[in-house]
């Protein structure tokens, strides 16, 4: 049942965005969920003091346990496995898939059912399972759609955000034995209940993903409203967990104000309906309980977002998604058209630390700069600087101090940098500049007419007949 | 080197100019706080548990039972899961009617996953506390009233003791010390599961309870 989902190169971003734009039932999607999200998250702040006093402490906390990072993952090890949990390092996809198979095989499992993990997307979890020949079952009602019909998450917290209730209702009809079309919701869900129900008890393995880990007591929260999270870490006989080395927090009452961010940006709601909170797996007297929980943590270039003193603020990053809601961009484009894993403006900051600024620059420009993202983001990361930092480095000259990233100075070219460093020539030298203006203003009729991106949807620009300080020599006499 | 050590290496080799104080989250919940008293805290609790369509009921240590076993027979429920060794399960017990069946959680789930999945109604826990500012209850799930309970079965009915409600999550995990050693499993429960995934149209009951009931249990004399 499952088709392979591909994500797509880089290079046809601007085409995958026209079609996107061509499709006016598309675009309507979107921005009538975009509205949706944005009334339900103002509902929930409607005291602006309270909202950036709690988005300062909220930035506190992920930049202090940044500051801290290597020191708290070491105490999140070393408590999380007194308590039992066993944990494991991955520094890219492939070993944090090589890590889960080996668990798998280990235990003879043939299913897995997956609570909502975007970094198991960003591995290609269900992709590598299946070429083991395991199955991996997504169990959050929106990814399962997701999965029904072959596509990838469009949205890190709705990820059938693009689909209209019609078309979900075709996709059961055509791919769930024995339903028929209906378009009512209750009836939809029911249905997805049924199916996974008897995927829950059916399993061998259950994998989430985790929102915050805390490492003064060995504890992985993760929040959710369907409760196939919960299922998923305490049906099956084996729990694994996935996440980014950055999502640890030192101490447990580092929780309740990233909570509160957290549910009311994302979704607007005060709390979510579960808030799970686990510290282990099931202890002799227990009934219930996974036998053994594991937690993956995986770096695939957080580290080098770490090692940078302004792009370690990406890491601050709780994915609650409220900078894509509010993204000009994205509510036109919606989260296919980026291509990769994350989408909106905290995919464009953090995707060329995953995989490389070469393949991902187009995503920094793809940006008009406006500062929704930086002004609704919890965690107050400045998603708008780190993005014209981008910029620069895709411009940046390879092999020098500049170039920073891997990927670093892929969208330079010989034109551009000459045609630049004339101007940064011409505007620094007063001489020059006065000579350059000059010839500008003379010879404006020949102007190109053709002067690329710039004249694709606008006029062509021509110098002034006068100069600035002509029309003051005029003004003078 | 192990990917372990290279990842800590990456990490400890950056130098980290920015030092950040330990954030003082005491003084934002202290500057932020209503101050408010039992009654004041279950009304706010009540009014944030039913706008996510949970049912509430105001019972006493008195009659608690029969009020639950009253809604239960009147939602037409077979069955009720209960604890297997608790004092609020055997007094359901000694009430025990002849309508409803009740069936304590007693051995592991190993041995009868498909019976819970497919043939009990409901259950009932009780909660360790609850969260005034947002609807939530506080679950620490034991080996007497394991997890399942509060998922697997259709209507979930959870005993709260009105003195127990904190104010926000922080005042509950500092008055209740979290931090010196959490459970297995701690959980916060605010209302059945839902999900608004099929374009943004909220449904209840999507993988846990479809129903959640709470019988607020009140101090005896107290006004409920
Ligand atoms: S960057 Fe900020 S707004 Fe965007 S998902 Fe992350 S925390 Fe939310």
């Amino acid at each position: 049942m499952n088709k392979v989902v591909h994500l797509h190169p880089m290079d046809d971003f601007k085409a995958r965005s026209k079609a996107v734009l061509d499709n006016a039932g598309q675009r309507k999607n979107f921005r009538g969920a975009m509205d949706f999200l944005q009334t339900k998250r103002r509902a929930q702040f409607p005291d602006q003091e309270e909202l950036q006093g709690l988005r300062e402490l909220g930035s506190s906390i992920r930049r202090y346990s940044l500051a801290h990072l290597p020191r708290l993952l070491e105490q999140l090890e070393a408590n999380l496995t007194a308590n039992g949990v066993q944990v494991h390092w991955a520094q890219n996809g492939p070993e944090a898939n090589a890590i889960a198979l080996k668990i798998a095989q280990r235990v003879h499992a043939k299913r897995i059912i997956k609570g909502k993990s975007m970094v198991s997307e960003e591995v290609g979890f269900n992709h590598f399972m299946e070429a083991a020949g395991i199955e991996a079952f997504e169990s959050d009602m929106g990814e399962y759609i997701v999965q029904l019909a072959g596509e990838a998450p469009s949205h890190i917290i709705m990820p059938a955000i693009h689909k209209t209730k019609q078309e979900i209702a075709q996709l059961f009809a055509d791919e769930v034995p024995g339903v028929t079309y209906t378009e009512d919701v209750d009836a939809l869900i029911q249905i997805g209940r049924r199916v996974l129900r008897r995927k829950f008890a059916e399993a061998d393995i259950g994998l989430s993903g985790v929102n915050f880990m805390v490492a003064e007591t060995g504890t992985l929260c993760l929040v959710e409203n369907e409760g196939n999270g919960r299922m998923c870490t305490t049906v099956p006989k084996v729990h694994i967990a996935i996440t980014g080395i950055e999502k640890v927090v030192e101490k447990l009452e580092h929780v309740p104000p990233l909570l509160s961010l957290l549910s009311r940006s994302a979704t607007g709601q005060a709390v979510t309906t579960y808030v799970n909170m686990i510290s282990g797996p099931r202890q002799p007297d227990e009934k219930d309980g996974p036998q053994e929980v594991h937690l993956i943590l995986l770096d695939n270039g957080r580290t080098q977002a770490y090692a940078d003193d302004e792009l370690r603020a990406t890491l601050q990053c709780i994915r609650c998604g409220a900078c894509m809601n509010h993204c000009p961009v994205y509510a036109r484009i919606g989260g296919h058209a980026y291509g990769t894993t994350y989408p909106g403006p905290i995919g464009s900051i953090i995707s060329p630390h995953m995989l490389g600024l070469d393949t991902t620059y187009p995503l920094a420009f793809a940006s008009t700069l406006c500062g929704a993202c930086s002004e609704v983001c919890p965690v107050k990361i400045p998603i708008t600087d780190i993005l014209v930092r981008l910029r620069n480095e895709a411009q940046a000259r390879p092999e020098t101090e500049e170039a920073t990233l891997r990927g670093s100075g892929a969208a330079r070219t010989l034109v551009a940098s000459t045609v630049w460093g004339m101007w940064s020539q011409v505007y620094s030298k007063s001489g020059l500049y006065k000579l350059a203006s000059w010839f500008m203003s003379r010879g404006r009729a020949l102007s190109p007419s053709e002067q690329g991106a710039w004249t694709r949807s606008r006029t062509p620009l021509v110098p002034a007949p006068k100069r600035l300080r002509d029309l003051m020599k005029d003004h003078k006499s | 080197m192990s990917a372990r050590e290279e990842i800590l290496n990456r990490l400890r080799n950056t130098h980290v100019a920015e030092q950040q104080a330990m954030p003082d989250i005491a003084g934002w919940f202290g500057a932020h706080r209503r101050s408010e008293d039992v009654v004041q805290r279950t009304a706010r609790l009540r009014a944030a548990l039913e706008a996510v369509h949970t049912e509430i009921h105001d019972v006493t240590h008195d009659n608690w039972s029969s009020v639950l076993l009253q809604v239960a027979i009147g939602k037409g429920l077979r069955h009720i899961l209960i604890g297997a060794t608790t004092p609020h399960g055997e007094q359901l017990q000694a009430c025990q009617t002849k309508a409803l069946q009740l069936i304590p959680y007693e051995q592991p789930i190993d041995t009868w996953q498909d019976l819970l999945f497919d043939g009990v109604d409901a259950s009932l826990t009780l909660a360790r506390g609850a969260v005034a500012e947002t609807g939530s209850l506080i679950l620490w799930p034991t080996p007497s009233e394991p997890r399942l309970m509060s998922l697997v079965p259709s209507i979930h009915f959870v005993l709260l003791d009105a003195d127990t409600i904190h104010e926000d999550f922080y005042a509950a995990m500092t008055a209740e010390s979290w931090s010196e050693g959490m459970p297995t499993n701690a959980l916060l429960i605010c209302g059945p599961s839902k999900t608004a995934d099929i374009q943004q149209t909220l449904a209840y009951g999507a993988h846990g309870p479809k129903e959640l009931v709470v019988l607020i249990r009140h101090a005896d004399g107290r006004q409920a």
